[in-house]
């Protein structure tokens, strides 16, 4: 009977040291950059399966008023930092400006009023932020495949980067990209309101970049100036983003 | 296969041979085998990747939306005590539970922190969102191609017809009820009984197999902005992306649980016996219990 017990206790033993070893095996594999690109190699196999599912560009699914999140919450970024933006903010961005430029014909510079009046799009649209949590809410801006069009958007243009005005500390400025497949989707839009009212500053005023088939962290805000490109590998660490610059996925279908 | 055989007491006790012959049967396939184990490596690292990604946000919400202005279902929070401690507390619906230690706040003794899960649960074992869902979508990718293989092979080389699906006299009431009280007093089959899975057996596989398994990829594609603007009927199916966010966690709970029982019943049933039958395929049928 001795003998059981302690072959029990020693099964015990042993599977919590086989258990030991698995989570510091893991551990070490986590910590290896080479262990990591095979992992990120499914990045590529989930944005091609879901851009190839995705032909015909169906639209995200867009909600009823009484969906509405009774408060949309506030994440990242709630006030930039900086008298630049301060002077902006306080002045009700009236003499903010819009900057389309990068691999365009027609550099663009627009206001708030010129903004409004370019073709615009409302959509109750659900935000998922990558941490877990989802929001709805209303959204109005102006659609981006439009002013592309109206910068007149090269040919070899692959790219649409947005600058933002908020900074996370030293080699820390905000930005994010996405492919020319999701700056055409109609749902594509630059909000400048979001349930009926001016964008608050912890939503990202004056604009914010709604890309509803992705997660939070695509939906850029506080944006300055939006730039076409060929290649990411210029701007920030290069891989398109600043989370992405920090280890998370370029593509954000997921 | 005959050296592994020779460690058995039976082959070393030539008289026993002789009284008692023992029947040796092919009992999983290559393919199931195979599978098997790439499933052990999936799931296990899946479970623990989920449990990184749960930690980013641990609360859960039934309905489209959920954050932290909206009422949880359940919910894993770190509380400071009055002395600079921690205290963990989960709460489900309108039960509020301490888990210090382990959900809501763990780490070593004065370095514990907030979070869900414990480190010792998650991959990585510290915080990191990113590499989490690294691991996650890696093993997600792996899990369904191993997965849709399984499944066609089930399908067409008659292994669901013939070892998972119930056979007919497995199915009368008498049958059921009699091995839910093996099952009670820890008695495992014999003789021919041995060569089939027991009913609740083939039960628990069906359901693993044809619902939670399936249940985990359509709610964890359900999260998925991208899949919800291709396949919006899975928002309708699930009730929306927090409730399928909730249910892959309810799935996930129930697929621990399954795993916890198996390997019980394969400590209880022999482990050697069982663990090599997965590994070479043969199974030594046990002998007749005396009546």
């Amino acid at each position: 009977m001795s003998g059981l017990i302690v072959s029990r206790r020693g099964l015990v033993a042993g599977a919590a040291s086989l258990g030991g070893l698995i989570l510091a095996g893991c551990d070490r594999l986590a910590r290896a950059p080479s262990f990591d690109q095979i992992l990120q190699s499914a990045q590529g196999l989930t944005y091609r399966s879901q851009r190839l599912l995705e032909a015909g560009g169906p639209l995200a699914r867009e909600y009823a008023k009484s969906d509405i999140s009774p408060v949309f919450k506030l994440n990242g970024t709630l006030v930039p930092t900086g008298d630049a933006y301060k002077a902006m903010a306080d002045n009700r961005f009236a003499d903010w400006k819009l900057v389309v430029d990068g691999m365009v014909a027609r550099p663009l510079s627009l206001s708030l009023a010129q903004l409004g009046a370019l073709p615009a799009r409302t959509q109750i649209t659900r935000h998922d932020c990558v941490e877990g949590w989802s929001a709805i809410g209303q959204w109005s801006g102006a659609r981006l495949g439009p002013i592309l069009q109206l910068a007149g958007l090269s040919g070899n243009a692959r790219y649409i980067v947005f600058h933002c005005a908020d900074n996370w500390g030293p080699g820390g400025d905000y930005y994010e990209s996405i492919d020319l497949v999701d700056a055409f989707h109609p749902q594509t839009i630059l909000a400048y309101a979001l349930n009926g009212a001016p964008l608050e500053v912890g939503h990202g005023a004056p604009l914010r970049l709604r890309v509803e088939r992705q997660l939070g962290y695509k939906q850029a805000k506080y944006v300055m100036r939006i730039e076409a490109v060929d290649k990411l590998n210029m701007i920030g660490s290069g891989k398109g983003g600043f989370w992405e610059d920090r280890g998370y996925e370029w593509y954000a279908g997921i | 296969m005959t050296a592994t055989d020779a460690t058995l007491p039976e082959v070393t006790a030539p008289a026993a041979l002789a009284k008692r012959p023992r029947e040796v049967i092919y009992r999983h396939s290559f393919v199931t085998r195979v599978t098997h184990w790439i499933n052990v490596l999936a799931i296990s690292l899946l479970i623990m990747s989920g449990a990184q990604i749960f930690n980013a946000h641990p609360s859960l919400y039934w309905g489209q939306y959920g954050a932290d202005a909206d009422k949880p279902l359940l919910a894993m929070q770190a509380f400071h005590t009055t002395n600079g401690g921690l205290v963990g507390k989960t709460t489900i619906g309108s039960w509020t539970f301490d888990t210090t230690g382990v959900l809501g706040a763990s780490g070593a003794p004065g370095h514990q922190e907030a979070r869900g899960f414990p480190g010792w649960l998650t991959v990585p074992s510290w915080r990191d969102l990113a590499l989490g869902r690294h691991w996650h979508f890696f093993f997600a990718w792996v899990l369904v191609i191993n997965g849709l293989i399984y499944m066609l092979f089930g399908l067409f080389s008659g292994h669901f017809r013939r070892d998972i699906a119930p056979d007919r006299d497995q199915l009368g009431p008498r049958h059921i009820l009699r091995n839910i009280w093996d099952h009670v007093r820890l008695k495992h089959p014999t003789g021919e009984e041995a060569k089939r899975y027991n009913v609740l057996q083939k039960l628990a596989y069906i359901a693993v197999i044809f619902l939670l398994v399936p249940a985990m990829v359509l709610t964890g594609l359900t999260m998925s902005p991208g899949v919800d603007s291709i396949a919006p009927f899975l928002l309708t199916l699930f009730g929306g992306r927090q409730s399928a966010r909730t249910i892959h966690f309810i799935c996930a709970n129930l697929i621990v649980l399954f795993v916890l029982v198996h390997l019980v019943e394969v400590l209880l049933a022999g482990v050697v016996n069982e663990v090599r039958s997965m590994i070479t395929g043969r199974y030594v049928v046990p002998a007749e219990r005396h009546k």
